[in-house]
């Protein structure tokens, strides 16, 4: 049983708690020991949110370090960045092409990082980069942008689909399941 | 075989309470503590369960009803044991009748706190037993273990959670509930009235109760060996086991499920068994003090630190030498990304107007706590919850008249409720003229949502009296009451600008729903004409997330904004206004 290290970074807002659960709960219907850590109360507050997931046959702590995520999963370009040093060494990177300006930035006291997508590759190589915003839209709902990277994250792990078909069921509300079902699968089939 | 589910270790809590047979549960919200009444109030209608107004009427409550024979639960944040701390003392004195468990959820790192103490002191200060927990399954089964423990001696019990235990998902596998039989109610004056003749009798019962629980401690299942290489010995409990676990891989381990009283022989013959020994614990050496007082030799806090979480690469880095940051990714400094008011929130109109008067502003604790920072900087003290009415007074009393002119206090509806109303009574009594802004925003926000005593729903929904801040303020004494919506910029301006000059103390309640309410009934959102626009930033100036700063113009992010059209009370040329929404 390979030991599995996940992490979910994002801002406030973005659906990132949602998602650990989903992969959670994958893990856990496989058999895995699983233990997630988020972190909440000021998460509404659009800022900087981070959660983790680990499996392996037996999971001590519930938190990942530096140099140990073998997957980060990036809802938001900084973010990415802000994060990048979690990355194990052979680790991958999947990182939705959408920027959310903070509040330094909107009152113009900092600048935006230029390029980003192009400093995270000086580090590593091991990026997917995709705009599923656009994406989520249309399959229906801008909410299924955690979806579509649960889709191309789903193609990286052994899970079997019917697993993660049956957790989104689970865990998404019946009114957004379609449009949500339908952002995994383009999710799923973005990376051959 | 049970399935196992994933579960918070908060839910886990609620569930052992559920299991337990609990039938009453009082609380009052604080992060990372919230969820587990939130949990029970949402999914066991067999558990009467309630917001209190603060931690001391949540622990007074549970009390009750432990005395009445029921088995019942608290829980709060790390600094509602401070507020609850009286009734916690002697209430280890009198005992309980029907089991009763106190949860405190410290938040080592605060993440959400204005301090990192240690719960484990008020074990020890009050002489009750205290369980550690270290994954969501311990949670459940230690809830159980507690009752079973308060009710055989006669004692409240602690359970001490922390951040990465309540915020952790981990596998739970549940049980049925037991059928929980009320213990019979008896007076009994010796035991529940606490009087110095009574307690003093009491108190010597407390002593031979701590000296069973140790006994106890040393036979109990809570204490756990795990024997691996014994070169080196690791005692630790709750989240720092993990940790520890994971750094130190197969060497010998003590794992404190309860962390008091402590089981000293137990201790003693692990030591002995290995060569050497290290103490793990996060924040305070609350082991490892009481363990060198055994007379045994220990490594702990001379190289962890007191400050922060641990984890395991700091244990690896201190105690195994591994280098620093190895296989580590530089990254360069990037923006940070703190938390901010949402768009719509009534509290950055009051701030607005707060900076631009320049008053010494004296806060108190919840979302408007956001006020203090860039770019509004609008807040000059915080300290705990309702401390900001007996500070601003304080602060009058000091430095006189005309300082208080220049002074008001600013507090939530939850928060006034939870400690201000004591404050301003003082004020009143003792001839203040401070200015106390209430920030009316019909919710406790902060922590996520609860309802609290001023917006007339239960923990459940249900529709129950309000309490009107008016009329309270009036049977106080205060003559001088204002009601104001905070987006009437101006308004709130001239009504600030007047009480803080008169000499008597004044109420303004700053009135408008949290901007993610229902009720706040936003719709549509914000564009700028470009014709009109002259770019004068006034409308930067309120600091929303959806005004985005171009430098030669300003946008508004369609996706943020919620068409509250705070920016177009601001604007001075008319070039704002609202597209779709209810209003257009
Ligand atoms: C003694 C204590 N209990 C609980 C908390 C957690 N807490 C922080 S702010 C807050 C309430 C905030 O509600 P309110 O005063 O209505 O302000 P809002 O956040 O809605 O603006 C709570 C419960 C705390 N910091 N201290």
């Amino acid at each position: 049983m390979n030991e599995v290290n996940i992490m979910i970074v994002g801002v406030g807002g973005q659906g990132t708690l949602l998602a650990s659960r989903i992969i959670g709960n994958v893990a856990i219907n496989s058999s895995y020991d699983v233990k997630l850590s988020e972190i909440h109360g000021m998460a509404q507050r659009g800022g900087s949110v981070v959660s983790s997931i680990k499996m392996a046959e037996k999971v001590y702590s519930p938190i990942i370090e530096k140099g140990e995520a073998d997957i980060i999963l990036a809802f938001e370009e900084l973010e990415a960045l802000r994060w990048l040093d979690y990355l194990a060494p052979a680790g991958r990177m999947i990182i939705n092409k959408q920027q959310i300006l903070p509040a330094s930035v909107l009152t113009g006291q900092a600048d935006y990082p230029e390029g980003v997508l192009e400093k995270i590759r000086v580090s590593t190589d091991n990026i997917i980069s995709i705009d599923a915003l656009s994406v989520a839209r249309e399959c229906g709902t801008t909410r299924a942008v955690n979806t579509v990277l649960i889709g191309i994250l789903a193609r990286l792990l052994d899970f079997p689909k019917e697993k993660w078909l049956a957790s989104l069921e689970n865990l998404i509300p019946e009114r957004y399941l379609e449009a949500n079902l339908k952002a995994f699968e383009t999710g799923y089939n973005y990376i051959q | 075989m049970v399935l196992k589910e994933l579960m918070l270790g908060n839910e886990a809590i609620a569930r052992g309470a559920y299991e337990a047979g609990v039938t009453v549960v009082s609380s009052y919200p604080g992060t990372p503590s919230t969820e587990i009444t939130e949990c029970i109030a949402k999914k066991y209608d067999e558990i009467y369960s309630e917001w209190a107004p603060n931690e001391k009427v949540a622990l007074e409550v549970a009390i009750g009803a432990a005395m009445g024979g029921a088995r019942s639960m608290t829980a709060m944040k790390h600094v509602g044991l401070n507020v609850a701390a009286d009734p916690l003392f002697t209430a280890s004195y009198t005992g309980i009748n029907g089991g009763l468990l106190i949860v405190v959820a410290d938040d080592p790192g605060m993440h959400s706190s204005q301090n990192e103490q240690d719960s484990r002191h008020y074990a020890r200060a009050a002489k009750l037993p205290m369980l550690e927990p270290a994954d969501s399954q311990e949670c459940k089964d230690f809830v159980k273990i507690a009752y079973e423990i308060s009710e055989e001696f006669d004692t409240p019990v602690l359970i001490r959670l922390s951040t990465r235990i309540s915020h952790s998902l981990s596998p739970v596998e549940p049980g049925e509930r037991v059928d929980y039989q009320l213990k019979e109610y008896q007076k009994d004056i010796g035991k529940n009235v606490m009087m110095p003749g009574m307690a003093r009798k009491r108190h010597l019962i407390i002593e031979d109760r701590l000296d069973n629980l140790k006994r106890f401690a040393e036979e109990s299942s809570l204490n756990q060996i795990f024997w691996g290489d014994r070169k080196i010995g690791v005692i630790s409990s709750g989240i720092a086991y993990q940790y520890a676990r994971e750094a130190f891989g197969n060497v010998s381990f003590l794992k404190l499920g309860m962390v008091y009283p402590l089981p000293e022989k137990l201790i003693r013959d692990f030591a002995a068994e290995v060569e050497t020994l290290y103490v793990v614990e996060e924040l305070e050496p609350f082991l490892e003090e009481q363990i060198k007082a055994l007379g045994i030799e220990v490594i702990g806090k001379e190289l962890l630190p007191v400050t922060g979480e641990l984890n395991s690469r700091i244990i690896r880095e201190r105690l195994l030498g591994e280098e620093a940051e190895s296989e580590v990714i530089g990254v360069e400094d990037v923006p940070g990304r703190p938390p901010v008011m949402c768009p719509g929130c009534p509290h950055r109109a009051t701030f607005h107007v707060l900076r631009k008067l320049k008053l010494t502003v004296v806060g108190d604790i919840g979302c408007y706590t956001l006020g203090a920072l860039p770019p509004v900087s609008a807040m000059d003290i915080c300290v705990c919850m309702g401390a900001s009415i007996g500070i601003a007074h304080g602060m009058e009393k000091a430095r006189g008249r005309d300082f208080s002119g220049k002074t008001v206090a600013v507090i939530g509806d939850s928060t006034f409720i939870h400690s201000g109303i004591t404050g301003l009574i003082d004020i009143v009594y003792n001839k203040g003229t401070s200015t106390v802004i209430i920030l009316d925003n019909s919710i406790t926000g902060m922590t996520g949502h609860q309802e609290n005593p001023t917006t007339g729903y239960t923990i459940k929904g249900e529709v129950t009296k309000q309490v009107d801040l008016v009329k309270l303020g009036e049977a106080i004494g205060i003559e001088r009451i204002k009601v104001v919506d905070p987006f009437n910029l101006r308004k709130l301006e001239q009504v600030i600008k007047e009480e803080v000059s008169v000499d008597e103390p004044s109420l303004i309640i700053a009135q408008r729903p949290c901007a993610l309410l229902k009720k706040a009934n936003y719709s549509g959102y914000a564009i700028i004409d470009k014709e009109l626009c002259r770019n004068c930033k006034q409308c930067v100036s309120i600091a929303c997330p959806a005004i985005v700063d171009k430098g030669d113009q300003i946008e508004i992010d369609d996706a943020l904004c919620n068409g509250c059209m705070l920016c177009a009370e601001k604007c001075p040329f008319d070039a704002i206004a609202k597209v779709g929404g209810s209003d257009e």
